[in-house]
């Protein structure tokens, strides 16, 4: 089967043609002008990963939400879930960038982490 | 009337702001004032919650509102005074500066030195001229991304988002992630007008169809949005009769470019490019107003923050320095023009003294071509496209051989050799 991928990595944005084997294995790979195409277009094709950005609520912030994130990327096909589990969550403030909001999400071996500071409303 | 003096006085406490603040005061300007109108510090990056700030920066891939928080922390060490919810009605060209504020009522601000980093705004649907009626539902892609994302309402359930620039298609994945569904992108141009990455993370990864060399030719629905009607476009963007396709949505999002904020720096007498639509400049970022400098989007709208920060830095450094009177007058001064495929370069003037850094953007995408720096300077590109600035330094040493009193900016085909890579 044949695959073809738009590397991200540079703003070239190389098609890059995967020639796919019956157990989804590798067979060839062309299109890319580098070497790190190579590694973007494998780790697309064997495990996609995305980062999480989004907003939580906040109770007693300035401001109604909190910005958050992934610390890591998470797998691609996870990204719904994790917005699933974020969407009741309320984070009491205040907050300071880098505090963790949920430790090992989803048990994906990463961190939720504010994306910014927050005060308590005055 | 409360009256303050001070050596720099920055407008407008974004990105640019912050880090032309920073600067000045790092050169040893010791009052230095921002000026901000919302609330709080970070500009639109506070907005931008997505990642993939600070590349080059900070070497690693920051939110809008990280990126934005680790300049606002660095602010908040030091002595630089903050005005926030005040709002600027008028710089004169001796650079005294009116303001208001609930608090203070009318402000009058002597500064030294200004610095403009007001930023940009949007294009609106009025600027684009789309017939029908105004129903609710229609939003710059900019306010819905604020409505999302600060106030936590989402602007609708159905949408059609006309612009494949970056904000574009980063709000097309935030509507798809909040479980909005996302009909199509439209744009008028024959590619993406935004990042690749932000294509394959923002439309292929949700599915998201992008409909290119198309616009939008009708809006219908009286109260609420129903429905827009989309058009295939010739090579001259006129619709074409008989491509008409009618995709019902109740939201449109507009991501229709950038205009530069520019209505303080007009009336204090300010000479503007009108490619840029932003300030001319020379290469200490000073404008045709002495004492009075200007970075970031309110100069030219950038496409990478990080661009940003080090142009502030700079704009911010000469200000600062301004203020302290330790600006030597250049004795030779050269014109920079755009040449052949290039749209426009910043600064417009240079001095020849010291390093400049030049910003510039292409007219029409291009495939291995050169970019010639006045022959001072050629770099080699694989490709170069309009939405991709570019950024080139020329060293002391490399202005020194400049004859003549222009430097000619130009995209020229590649030879087999004879250029630096
Ligand atoms: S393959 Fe290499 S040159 Fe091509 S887009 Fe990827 S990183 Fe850039």
């Amino acid at each position: 089967m044949r695959k073809s991928l738009t590397c991200t990595v540079c703003p070239l944005s190389c098609d890059v043609v995967l020639e796919i084997g019956e157990n989804n294995e590798i067979l060839s790979l062309t299109g890319n002008k580098c070497a790190r195409g190579k590694v973007y277009a494998t780790k697309e094709h064997t495990a996609p990963e995305r980062t999480l950005t989004t907003t939580v609520k906040t109770k007693g912030g300035s401001l109604p939400l909190l910005p958050v994130r992934s610390d890591q990327p998470i797998p691609k096909p996870m990204l719904k879930k994790a917005m699933e589990a974020t969407a009741d969550l309320v984070v009491d403030a205040p907050v300071k960038m880098g505090d963790i909001v949920i430790e090992n999400f989803l048990d994906l071996g990463v961190n939720l982490v504010a994306s910014r500071d927050l005060d308590r409303a005055h | 009337m409360k009256r303050s003096d001070v050596d720099v006085a920055v407008i407008g406490g974004g990105p640019a702001g912050l880090a032309a603040a920073l600067a000045a005061r790092n050169e040893g300007a010791s009052k230095v004032l921002i000026i901000e109108r919302n609330h709080e510090l970070g500009g639109i990056l506070q907005q931008c919650i997505h990642h993939g700030f600070g590349l080059h920066r900070f070497k690693a891939e920051l939110t809008g509102p990280e990126y934005a928080q680790r300049f606002i922390n660095l602010v908040k060490e030091t002595d630089i005074e903050v005005l926030l919810e005040t709002m600027v009605l008028e710089v004169r060209d001796d650079r005294t500066i009116y303001a208001v504020n609930s608090t203070d009522g009318m402000l009058e601000i002597g500064a030294k030195a200004v610095v403009l980093a007001m930023g940009c705004r949007e294009r609106t649907r009025g600027a684009l001229r789309i017939p029908g009626k105004r129903p609710a539902g229609i939003f710059s892609a900019g306010t819905a991304q604020r409505y999302l994302n600060i106030d936590g309402y989402i602007p609708g359930k159905k949408a059609v988002i006309l612009g494949s620039g970056d904000i574009g298609l980063i709000m097309a994945r935030r509507l798809a992630l909040e479980g909005a569904q996302v009909e199509a992108v439209v744009e008028i141009l024959p590619y993406a007008a935004g990042l690749a990455r932000n294509v394959v993370q923002c439309l292929e990864d949700f599915d998201i169809p992008l409909i290119l060399q198309s616009t939008v030719v009708q809006i219908h629905g009286d109260d609420r949005l129903e429905a827009v009607t989309i058009a295939k476009v010739d090579e001259n963007w006129k619709p074409i009769p008989g491509t008409e396709q009618k995709i019902e949505c109740d939201t449109l999002l507009l991501s229709v470019g950038l205009i530069p904020e520019n209505e303080l720096s007009r009336e204090a007498g300010v000479a503007l490019d009108p490619i840029t639509n932003g300030p001319k400049v020379d290469d200490t970022l000073m404008t045709s107003v002495p004492g009075v400098f200007a970075c970031g989007n309110v100069l030219h709208v950038h496409d990478l923050v990080d661009n940003v920060s080090k142009e502030a830095e700079r704009a911010g450094a000469f200000a600062g320095r301004y203020a302290l009177q330790q600006q030597a007058d250049a004795a030779r001064r050269v014109k920079v023009e755009a040449g052949e495929n290039i749209r426009y370069v910043v600064p417009h003037e240079i001095s020849l003294d010291k390093p400049v850094e030049f910003f510039m953007r292409v007219q029409r995408p291009e495939q291995n071509v050169v970019l010639d720096l006045g022959g001072l300077r050629t770099v080699k590109k694989p490709s170069v496209r309009p939405s991709e600035m570019l950024n080139i330094t020329l060293t002391e040493e490399m202005l020194s051989k400049l004859e003549g009193d222009t430097l000619t900016v130009r995209i020229v085909p590649q030879k087999e050799d004879g250029v630096d890579a």
